[in-house]
């Protein structure tokens, strides 16, 4: 009995002592509701419980002084490798890309390293949430929505499955190292879109058997294929189609594909998207654009096509995101989005493609992505416009925990700046 | 007749001097804008004026003669010209000689693609100067080559005059990989690396005194030439400056030691991302160090590395670059200075030296590029706002005076060399094409 009563005891003081915060005079960039100035933010219990101007706040809340700081909702890489990717060059630590052209049932949750050293590195940019991408061939698997803090990949999840990945066909060349002739990847081309093709029937059968099962209440007798299960969500329209797709023809055969599927498409990479920004608009995809720090697709390309792709996508009416790509520095992010910036889009759509865009591309805009009441305290706190190299975190909340901004670049730069 | 022709050769005797005239006075004036000078600090709405490519005047209201070309550059901010100090464009496939631990009589000098677009791009983002390096896939790999874009020009109007000779050094895991594991010589370890070093020191000194012992007539044998040895007296001799590649700071103490062995005293480290670590040996050493901003992770060697490593190495007195090893990363090098304020609390001064003076001093070529000052070379980058922000934007770019980037009359498609064969689109990628999809380092390996 006293045990239990320690326990209570406690457990009440420690929720008292970390679940409640008043973040106050901070300058509140709510991204849905304009910039709030001397506002405050409350948090409680994961959630964001209030904010404005003029709040009062309940004695049992730990108040922080965000004088001359600005408050905004965590940021969202609309697409990484963190937690799956370790050290790019050693195979053992590399998780998210399984073999063959048809894995629609792997899901990067089941992968991600809640306790990767790059996690804490990237997180104290600033970066809240990442969607974590599969790589590799056409059906790449099933991506997850993350918040960078958490001691198992089901208390990082927002959103388990976030969509399904497909990676297009092309006829471009994979890389700087990928130097066969065109003749090669034209057949390489043919047979993935046959393949796609064949693929995508079969899934669509496994979807019509499964309605129709359900539909006459006889479930028990449909025969299951765990593979082709996933579609049922897309066609459901749970989940979306992620089409990683780059070149302008691709696009355009991409969105012509993707047309009477009477399926929810959203576009990843999109590097060449300014070349048919109008027909991306039209077929209403919204685009996962990135990395923006990259070079021109071709050698005939303005120099700056990858710093203006956001801009032209934007004016054209394309609903979009930032991705880096990365796994090692998508603390970098909101530079890839500063540059953008640099280079025409307006400052205030750049920081709403951080963060409520992504979420409503996701589906999950009634959680984060904005400072709301009532939505997932995910919450940066930093000392200067966070889109600017030369601003500093201050705070970090993620679920509404004030999340510690050390990590081990950090604690290492602490132990040699001053060493013997 | 006769006097009709004398006035005429008169005249075109003048017309020629006034010519000659014309063609070496060649004034231009950057107009009332915020000079980042990095000799002198800020210089707010201060006007620059240069004269035949070189820097003649820094002052307010200058006044410069009729027909001077004028920029204005109000409110904009004008910089020296970044310098990369370790840079594989305009070599995109000559870029490791990959056939020996040792190649140091390969030359970049025979090897650079003027064409290179990359060139371009990177004049695009404020960049005048690079240092072409030879890969890393060699223990000591081969001669580089200090480069001014000046791009339109042939190779030879590329180089850097008078820049001292410079030779690629690798150590760790790169050599270890190309030889080692896939042609199972030395070197196989670390351990191993050193010690060809040391032979490959050993035997240029021999092959020293041979040609010594040979002029001064004490053998009748001429000894046979050997270019690759030559090569190395020349670093013995402090004729040609090691750039040697490491990242972990055992490796690097190990470096440090062979050269006091071998009285060698001039290297910079490349990349050095375990800098911070030995941040005090190398200040005792005078090494000097060319890092990048904040990459790390891609590879077993650089797990440790830490965003604040440039920092660390400035203040403890290590003249410290930022480098790009990329035709991406190279095109934003402001930025990546701009790391070493968030990660390290550098002061705008100290950072803008990474990727101007520092990097010159490291190439030396400090005395005519790397800040703005009278009579260095008016090599220029102009930017919309202060270029440690990440809104800012790279407006014009001058070498020797001369605009070679200018974002307004940009004519989106520079090349110099057009195959009309090829498809429209052929040469596209399908992938987004950031850093380390393009480690050129290692091109050919990955």
């Amino acid at each position: 009995m006293i045990k239990k009563i320690f326990i209570f005891f406690l457990s009440s003081f420690v929720s008292l002592l970390a679940q409640n915060y008043a973040l106050v005079h901070g300058e509140v960039y709510t991204v849905t509701n304009g910039i709030i100035k001397q506002g405050t933010v409350l948090i409680s219990d994961g959630k964001i419980i209030d904010v404005g101007k003029n709040i009062s706040i309940p004695d049992d809340y730990e108040k922080i002084d965000c004088t001359n700081l600005k408050i905004y909702p965590g940021l969202i890489d609309a697409g990484s490798a963190i937690g799956l990717v370790e050290i790019g060059s050693l195979p053992e630590t590399i998780d998210n890309l399984e073999l063959g052209d048809f894995n629609p049932n792997v899901q990067t949750l089941t992968a991600i390293n809640p306790n990767s050293v790059l996690i804490p590195v990237n997180r104290a940019g600033g970066v809240t949430t990442v969607l974590s991408e599969p790589q590799g061939s056409l059906f790449t698997g099933q991506s997850s929505l993350i918040n960078l803090f958490g001691f198992t990949p089901e208390q990082m999840a927002v959103k388990k499955i976030a969509g399904l990945h497909l990676v297009f066909p092309s006829k471009g060349r994979v890389s700087s190292f990928d130097k066969s002739a065109l003749k090669e990847r034209e057949k390489r081309f043919t047979r993935q879109m046959e393949n796609l093709d064949e693929l995508w029937v079969m899934a669509e059968n496994y979807n019509r058997n499964y309605q129709k099962a359900k539909l006459n209440n006889e479930l028990h007798l449909f025969k299951k294929n765990f593979r082709f299960d996933p579609f049922i969500s897309l066609f459901e329209k749970e989940v979306a189609l992620v089409i990683t797709v780059n070149r302008d023809t691709d696009i355009l055969r991409a969105i012509d594909w993707t047309k009477n599927k009477n399926i929810n498409v959203i576009f990843s990479g999109v590097t060449e998207g300014w070349r048919v920004a109008k027909q991306i608009a039209d077929a209403k995809i919204p685009c996962l654009v990135g990395p923006i720090l990259s070079l021109p697709t071709r050698p005939e390309d303005r120099y700056d096509r990858p710093y203006t792709n956001p801009k032209f996508l934007y004016e054209a009416g394309v609903t979009i995101a930032f991705r880096t790509g990365e796994s090692s520095n998508v603390r970098n992010l909101p530079f890839h989005t500063a540059k953008s910036i640099a280079y025409g889009l307006p400052e205030d759509v750049g920081l709403k493609a951080l963060t409520i865009f992504p979420a409503q591309i996701f589906g999950v805009d009634n959680l984060i992505g904005s400072i709301e009441k009532g939505k997932i305290a995910n919450i940066v706190v930093t000392d200067n416009n966070i889109l600017e190299i030369n601003s500093q975190t201050k705070y970090l909340f993620i679920n509404g925990k004030n999340v510690s901004l050390e990590n081990r670049q950090q604690e290492l730069y602490e132990k040699f700046r001053k060493r013997d | 007749m006769g006097v009709s022709m004398k006035s005429n050769k008169l005249l075109l005797i003048i017309f020629l001097l006034l010519n000659s005239f014309l063609v070496s006075q060649e004034y231009t004036l950057i107009k009332n804008g915020n000079l980042l000078t990095v000799a002198n600090g800020k210089m707010l709405a201060t006007d620059l004026l240069i004269k035949d490519g070189k820097i003649y005047k820094i002052g307010k209201n200058l006044s410069s003669p009729a027909g001077t070309k004028i920029i204005d550059a109000s409110d904009y901010f004008v910089m020296p010209g970044i310098i990369d100090a370790h840079s594989h464009m305009a070599i995109e496939d000559g870029v490791n000689e990959a056939t020996n631990p040792i190649t140091s009589e390969v030359k970049i000098e025979d090897a650079i693609e003027h064409d290179d677009i990359s060139l371009y791009r990177a004049l695009a983002g404020g960049v005048t100067t690079i240092h072409t390096m030879h890969g890393s896939a060699n223990v000591i790999g081969g001669q580089c080559e200090t480069l001014k874009l000046r791009y339109g020009k042939n190779p030879a109007e590329l180089i850097f005059q008078n820049a001292p000779r410079t030779i690629k050094f690798a150590l760790g895991e790169n050599p270890i990989r190309v030889h080692g594991r896939g042609n199972n010589i030395h070197p196989r370890s670390r351990m191993g690396i050193e010690q060809i070093i040391r032979q490959a020191f050993l035997d240029a000194k021999q092959y020293k005194k041979e040609w010594e012992d040979f002029k001064n007539n004490q053998t009748l044998i001429q000894p046979k030439k050997d270019l690759r040895l030559e090569a190395l007296v020349d670093v013995l001799d402090g004729e040609m400056i090691i750039h040697c590649h490491a990242y972990r700071s055992d490796e690097i103490i190990m470096l440090l030691n062979v050269l006091k062995e071998f009285d060698i005293k001039k290297v910079i480290f490349q990349h050095v991302l375990e800098g911070y670590k030995v941040a005090k040996e190398l200040a005792e050493f005078g090494a000097y160090a060319s890092s990048f901003a904040d990459w790390w992770s891609y590879k077993f060697e650089v797990y440790y590395a830490i965003a604040h490593n440039p920092a660390i190495l400035t203040n403890y007195g290590v003249i410290t670059s930022i480098n790009s090893d990329s035709p991406n990363l190279v095109r934003y090098l402001n930025l990546e200075a701009a790391k070493s304020m968030r990660y390290g609390n550098l002061n705008e001064d100290e950072a803008l030296r990474l990727i101007t003076i520092n990097p010159a001093i490291q190439l030396g070529i400090d005395k005519s590029v790397g800040s703005l000052e009278v009579g260095k070379d008016a090599d220029i980058a102009i930017f919309n706002r202060h270029p440690l922000s990440s809104f800012s934007r790279c407006e014009m770019t001058l070498i020797d005076g001369k605009i070679y980037f200018d974002r307004k009359n940009d004519p989106n498609d520079m090349r110099l060399n057009v195959n009309p064969n090829l498809p429209v689109g052929f040469d596209s990628f399908s992938n987004t094409l950031n850093d380390f999809f393009y480690n050129f380092c290692m091109d050919e390996f990955d």
